[in-house]
């Protein structure tokens, strides 16, 4: 069934019509009103992202596992697993309130934390101590002790956070995950 | 007695008046279906069985479940190890999530190979494809809710991949994670995705589907040579009905009924006998993992973990694009052949599909391309088996031993232990000189790191005398040392 633009217009110049258009323009007005807000919400991590802060950094695993990492306990050249606090993570947030990360110390006072994250997909990278590796488990990318590809599928470099060092103590700059592309 | 039948006749009629009872069976029930349709109709039923029984059991995990970091796991740890029948109901939906994926791809390629999405049913294809886009949603959202080591690093995998996007994908990242790191609003989310969200949506969706089987009628099964033309398909259709059809019930409905059964008991039985996805261990984003999708998806991941690395950034945007671009193109062709012996392309695209995904399938569980870690907290390097060792000098144990600590053996294979990632080195050296050896340890290549920065020529020496230790020819190993 087709209609042409004289009958429609016919139509719409009636009170019929103009109840219609009337329904259906109050109905998206309202629609528009509640719906923004409503589905704005959706977006809101967009908007809402907690200021990166500087978090003292704890050690992961292992026997010293939850005890603060001071330069006393980590050697020039060493690498360990350190763990600090996310920024902003819910009140209800459990064990994954913590982020980890590689932490290298590479001077007297200075440090390289390297995310967990691999540059390929985003697993969790060891470190191997004795050939001074990152290796990742889930497709074999390989990474120097500097932060470097060595080896594998990953296509760049390590990322990392700030570091500094407050009287004697780690501390890492928080920042959201990495997005490599 | 007859009184008791007069009654109950009566209250009928009263509800058949208010309700419309017998106006709704007979557009429903009633309908008329043409009689060449058979047991590869049945599918689709078996779908929307499967999508009730995981609304069920779902609502009922829900009883217990609770959607926050820090007791998602132990609450579902629970369910399956704590309460009663909480093993058997989360069995149920896990099975059944299987068995859904599973019966809606055999339903998809049923109708394509039988040119059912061809005129005038190219809205039900459209409308089953949102249907399985929304099952692959489920499959994905669910896995996360066990929040687990696996689900927590599937997720970071998940969002690193979204984050490749093109120009969006920093903010869909977000969206996903929605939070600064993968943690607990990025649980949450995904709980209201996969208990309200994708389920309404599917509701309605399922209600489309089904408005359609009754209003553009259940297609007939093609008959070779007789080719769909939209403008006569519509009064032989009609014709078949008026002159050939029957009822969906009871003909159609109990084939319906049978296969429903029959998954039912197999989910079941799956369910109670082999149970639900192990646990493992809870999320802890400081602890090692090698996180795999269920199988539903393990497919892709091992595709990923396939093609040139160089060419990810394009593939992982650019392949699901192309994949459900070209479903929703498929009724474009919605006039012609409808039967497969017509269409070779058709079946040759499906088996081709098949195949793939069945070699995928099986190598990502072999996940050959993963290195092998073991212990409690899966961080280990394989050792050098026992039998490999014995009667050896003491540099030959050192490079054995070295094969170990250097992470060698994550990759590499001796008698059977160690990965698959690189080449098995159990006769390595039948196949290369003491030099090759040598270089390739110190210089690296082909995926491997060069070592040559923190192992000593010593070290190197010592691991290529070990490999020497394992040949296939010991005679003529005799004189083969440097």
């Amino acid at each position: 069934m087709s209609i042409s633009i004289p009958t429609l217009t016919r139509k719409l110049m009636t009170r019929e019509g103009f109840l219609g258009i009337f329904t259906l323009s109050f109905g998206a007005l309202g629609g528009l009103a509640v719906g923004i807000p409503i589905i704005g919400y959706i977006f809101v991590p967009l908007f809402k992202q907690p200021a990166e802060r500087w978090q003292t950094v704890t050690f992961s695993n292992g026997p010293k596992s939850g005890k603060t990492i001071t330069l006393s306990q980590i050697a020039v050249g060493d690498t360990v697993e350190a763990s600090f606090e996310a920024n902003g993570p819910v009140p209800w947030a459990g064990r994954t309130a913590v982020q980890a990360a590689w932490l290298r110390r590479t001077g007297q006072n200075s440090f390289i934390a390297y995310a967990v994250y691999c540059t390929h997909l985003g697993c969790p990278i060891h470190w191997l101590n004795e050939p001074k590796i990152f290796l990742c488990p889930c497709h074999g990318s390989v990474f120097n002790a500097d932060g470097t590809v060595a080896g594998g599928p990953a296509p760049r470099p390590l990322f990392h956070y700030e570091t500094r060092v407050v009287n004697g103590r780690v501390q890492i700059k928080t920042h959201p995950l990495p997005i490599y592309s | 007695m007859e009184k008791m039948l007069l009654a109950g006749l009566g209250v009928y009629d009263w509800l058949d008046d208010r309700l419309g009872l017998g106006m709704m069976w007979n557009a429903t029930m009633g309908h008329k279906v043409p009689r060449s349709v058979n047991w590869w109709y049945v599918f689709g039923s078996c779908a929307l069985f499967a999508f009730t029984f995981q609304i069920i059991t779902g609502i009922f995990l829900a009883f217990v479940y609770i959607p926050s970091p820090d007791h998602a796991y132990q609450s579902l740890y629970w369910i399956t190890h704590k309460e009663v029948l909480g093993n058997v109901i989360r069995g149920i939906h896990y099975w059944g999530a299987s068995a859904m994926v599973l019966v809606v791809f055999i339903h998809m390629t049923a109708h394509y190979l039988t040119g059912s999405y061809k005129f005038p049913r190219e809205l039900q294809w459209i409308s089953g494809s949102l249907l399985l886009i929304c099952t692959i949603l489920m499959a994905f959202t669910g896995q996360l809710l066990r929040w687990n080591q696996d689900a927590y690093w599937a997720v970071v995998v998940g969002a690193e991949q979204a984050a490749r996007t093109p120009f969006i994908g920093g903010w869909v990242m977000q969206l996903l994670t929605a939070g600064p790191v993968v943690g607990g609003g990025t649980l949450t989310r995904f709980y209201a995705i996969h208990v309200f969200l994708v389920p309404g949506a599917m509701l309605g969706l399922i209600g489309m589907h089904l408005y359609l089987v009754i209003y553009k009628g259940v297609s007939e099964w093609p008959i070779p040579g007789e080719p769909v033309d939209p403008k006569t398909y519509w009064p032989n259709y009609q014709r078949i009905l008026h002159e050939d059809g029957e009822p969906f019930f009871p003909v159609g409905t109990s084939r319906d009924a049978f296969m429903g059964l029959l998954a039912g008991v197999v989910v079941l039985a799956l369910a109670v006998f082999a149970g639900a996805a192990t646990l493992g261990h809870p999320a802890d984003p400081t602890l090692p993992a090698n996180p795999r999708p269920d199988w539903y998806l393990i497919w892709y991941f091992a595709l990923l973990a396939l093609i040139p690395p160089s060419s990810e950034d394009y593939f992982i945007i650019l392949f699901p694009a192309l994949a459900f671009g070209v479903l929703f193109l498929i009724p474009l062709a919605n006039k012609g052949e409808r039967h497969y012996s017509k269409r070779p392309w058709a079946v040759a695209i499906v088996a081709f599909a098949a195949i793939i995904t069945a070699i995928l399938v099986f190598e990502g569980y072999e996940s050959p391309w993963s290195p092998v870690f073991v212990g409690p907290t899966n961080s280990g390097i394989p050792s050098v088996p026992q039998q490999a060792t014995r009667g050896l000098n003491a540099q030959q144990l050192l490079g054995a031993h070295l094969l170990h600590t250097e992470g060698c053996m994550a990759c590499h294979m001796i008698d059977n232990v160690g990965g698959l990632r690189g080449p098995n080195l159990t006769y390595i050296a039948d196949r290369n000189t003491y030099n090759q050896l040598v270089t390739r340890i110190m210089n690296g290549g082909g995926g491997m790191p060069a070592y040559g920065n923190t192992l000593t020529p010593k070290k190197a020496a010592a691991i290529v005398a070990f490999l020497q230790t394992l040949t296939q020819f010991p005679q003529a190993a005799a004189g083969n040392s440097p």
